[in-house]
């Protein structure tokens, strides 16, 4: 016969795998489409946000009016310290802002700590002195900004009043009136506030250390001061960088405490870069000068980050040894 | 002496009100009939104005708004906003084309976009003709380029709050009309232990208007008609050796005192002579604070080496977007509310927080019933406006907001810079802002 081909079925047109179906079922695609969404939500909000603030800050953009390119004359006229006719003002909330997220995160850290060992004690009625240490934390910060606000006034303070009434001094204190004083009033506000969540986020690393090891250490001879330095506080190093991560942001770019407490005064003398920011964005209505002095924290900010990670979290740090 | 009882004022005053609802609806309708503004079809507008601060303003107002949309079957929206928010957000709807058909705002609101404000130079036109004409201060803020943009419908007045007898101990009669005399009030009081402060913190209402009116006494100024930068003058230094020796009789903690420390203070009776709004009196009275409501008086701010008043009182201007689709609408409202009728019975209800920028005005019975209340009459008379010299736009504003005069005071008066400091830190903050 002939090689007729009537006997023959056709083949069925061979599916070759497209593109499509591998990134479809390919394991390693399979990852990148879980992490989609979240990493459209991460653009849309955070790095979308932060993109159009660096943008504007290079354009002379008003409240309600879109701005040209401009290039760096919103940063020109900030200046730079050590320039005859940069801006005080700025530079001013710049050295503010360091001195109150320094001092204040020192001292916040110090207390936590302290609090968060004490807690770690057997302590008759533990879990309510718990919930109360976080009470600073639960207030609203507007609230206790207010609160703060009425206990520093100038001719309320129930401080100066007391201490007249029990015949300590004989006028006022002028706790908001005086540069330094009104430092020192806001950064004490923002350490109350700040110092429950240290302090409990720092206990609940404390329950995680084994208590064999501080009873290995007992009885290799340690004192208990011993005990704290060479086995809690290495155990407790990378939760500290996490969470001292979390507070200095949070102190740096404060705004509430002191919007409500002084808005800035006096003389500036306590302008955040986030209080001057908004000053200037929005309240004066110059939305590329206030991105600017806002994108001029990102620097700060990065570095305080890098210093937490890169110093706190070395392991080597942590165990006494040389293992990088 | 004039004795006060507040509760029959506000009883009659409610008397008033409940009769004048009717009357005012009667008012309404014989006004849209002969009105040469008909509203469009099915129109309906609306507004947004600043949050008030006295209740029966408030209820006055909108006894009228209702009464203009019964009458004219023109129905109005009214939302409240705060003093901060009202201009981003008119910005906003100025430049999307959005929003709002009419804002009240302040100061400079329309000068920030004059080319989408409906012109409104027919209403204000039929509104001077009809009622004594237009005092200059109006006239400036309701113009751009000497066309009218705006309706300024009122002004807010703040004056000298002083203690009677604190003053009388003092070993002064009558309050002091320059600022040499003043001085020497303000000397003999911490004298004699009568607190005196003004607000040298970041308090827009109660700094800005004082520190202003310090400079301005003197013959500095921020800019020049230019808006040229001048702030760097012997005058300005003048000012601030003045403003310097009165910080000298302060009490202590002006520095960090906000637009609501001097209220507190005063009625606390912790405070004898200050700068404020009607607003201390009137909650000395509507508290039954008698000591201080009746000790207490208002005065002019005293006149300065430059021989005229140089005040600076806040201006209430009221815009129509000229994207609105019942531009006849908006204008009919504008006109009607300032009409006599409307006008006056609002005014009262005002009780010297607002001060008319029409002349005719001047016989409202608010500013004669009670004597404390007159020297608020001439609040549109006697201020400058926002900028001083210079323009009224979104500069001078932006120079009010970021306080450039009142943190020169106080950098000088706290000692954190000295008088050449101060004058260069405020220079550089200006030409900042004033840079073309």
């Amino acid at each position: 016969m002939s090689d007729s081909v009537a006997g023959r079925l056709t083949a069925p047109a061979i599916r070759h795998t497209t593109r499509w179906d591998r990134l479809r079922i390919n394991r390693n695609w399979l990852g990148f489409w879980f992490m989609l969404p979240a990493a459209l939500i991460l653009v849309l909000f955070l790095a979308y946000p932060l993109g159009k603030g660096v943008w504007l800050s290079f354009t002379d953009a008003k409240i309600g009016r879109t701005g040209v390119f401009i290039g760096l004359e919103n940063y020109e006229w900030l200046g730079l310290p050590w320039w005859e006719d940069a801006d005080g003002v700025f530079w001013l909330s710049v050295f503010n802002t360091v001195v109150y997220t320094v001092v204040a995160s020192v001292v916040k850290f110090a207390i936590g700590l302290y609090l968060a060992i004490l807690l770690n004690q057997h302590l008759p009625f533990k879990a309510l002195i718990r919930s109360i240490v976080l009470i600073p934390f639960v207030v609203p910060t507007v609230l206790s900004a207010i609160a703060f606000w009425w206990i520093f006034d100038s001719q309320f303070s129930i401080i100066s009043w007391s201490l007249r009434h029990m015949g300590l001094i004989d006028h006022n204190i002028n706790f908001l009136g005086d540069p330094n004083n009104a430092r020192a009033a806001v950064i004490f506000a923002n350490i109350w506030r700040g110092v429950p969540f240290i302090a409990i986020t720092l206990l609940a690393g404390l329950q995680t250390v084994s208590p064999s090891l501080y009873e290995a250490a007992t009885l290799d001879g340690a004192t208990r001061w011993q005990n704290f330095r060479f086995v809690t506080f290495p155990l407790l190093t990378p939760i500290i960088a996490v969470v001292m991560t979390f507070s200095v942001l949070f102190t740096f770019t404060d705004f509430q405490l002191i919007w409500a407490m002084t808005r800035g005064g006096p003389v500036n003398a306590t302008h955040l870069m986030a209080t001057l920011s908004y000053q200037r964005a929005i309240l004066a209505g110059n939305l590329g000068e206030g991105a600017a002095i806002a994108t001029a924290m990102v620097p700060f900010l990065l570095f305080a980050i890098m210093v937490s990670w890169f110093g706190l979290q070395r392991r080597k740090w942590q165990q006494g040894a040389d293992n990088d | 002496m004039f004795n006060l009882d507040r509760r029959s004022l506000i009883k009659g005053g409610a008397a008033l009100g409940a009769m004048g609802a009717t009357g005012l609806l009667d008012f309404a309708k014989a006004w849209a009939q002969q009105s040469q503004w008909k509203p469009e079809q099915g129109a309906s507008l609306n507004m947004l104005r600043w949050k008030r601060f006295v209740e029966a303003e408030d209820k006055q107002f909108m006894v009228m708004i209702d009464a203009f949309s019964k009458a004219t079957g023109v129905k109005v929206n009214i939302s409240n906003e705060s003093f901060d928010d009202i201009q981003p957000k008119a910005s906003v709807a100025a430049n999307t084309g959005q929003g709002p058909d009419l804002v009240w705002g302040l100061f400079s609101l329309p000068q920030l976009f004059p080319s989408k404000c409906l012109p409104v130079g027919d209403v204000a036109e039929y509104l001077g003709k009809k009622y004594g004409g237009w005092v200059p201060s109006a006239q400036a803020y309701g113009q751009f380029e000497g066309k009218w943009v705006a309706i300024p419908v009122a002004f807010n007045g703040g004056y000298i709050n002083y203690r009677i007898s604190s003053m009388n101990k003092s070993g002064f009669k009558e309050f002091p009309k320059d600022t040499g005399g003043f001085l020497d009030l303000c000397k003999a009081m911490k004298g004699n232990n009568f607190p005196v402060g003004f607000a040298l913190g970041h308090a827009t209402g109660d700094g800005n208007s004082w520190c202003h009116w310090a400079l301005w006494s003197h013959g500095g100024y921020l800019v020049d008609k230019n808006d040229k930068v001048i702030i760097n003058s012997p005058e300005t230094a003048k000012a601030l050796e003045y403003v310097k020796e009165l910080y000298g009789t302060f009490t202590p903690g002006t520095a960090s005192w906000n637009d609501s420390s001097n209220n507190k203070a005063f009625l606390a009776g912790d405070l004898h002579l200050t700068g404020n709004g009607i607003s201390i009196y009137a909650a000395a009275v509507a508290q039954g604070m008698k000591n201080i409501a009746e000790d207490m008086d208002h005065a002019f701010w005293p006149i300065g080496p430059v021989g005229k008043p140089t005040e600076f009182q806040l201006a209430f201007p009221l815009l129509a977007f000229n994207f609105t689709k019942y531009p006849q609408a908006c204008k009919a409202l504008m006109a009607y509310m300032l009409e006599a009728e409307n006008y006056n019975p609002w005014l009262e209800a005002a009780a010297g927080y607002l001060t008319h920028p029409l002349n005719a005005y001047d016989n409202n019975p608010v500013w004669t019933k009670d004597p404390k209340n007159t020297v608020f009459r001439e609040a549109a008379k006697r201020t400058l406006t926002a900028g001083g010299l210079g323009s009224i736009g979104e500069k001078a504003a932006a120079a009010l907001a970021d306080f450039i005069v009142v943190d020169m005071f106080a950098n000088y008066c706290t000692g954190r810079e000295d008088l050449k400091g101060s004058i260069r830190v405020a220079e550089r903050q200006a030409q900042r802002l004033f840079r073309s």
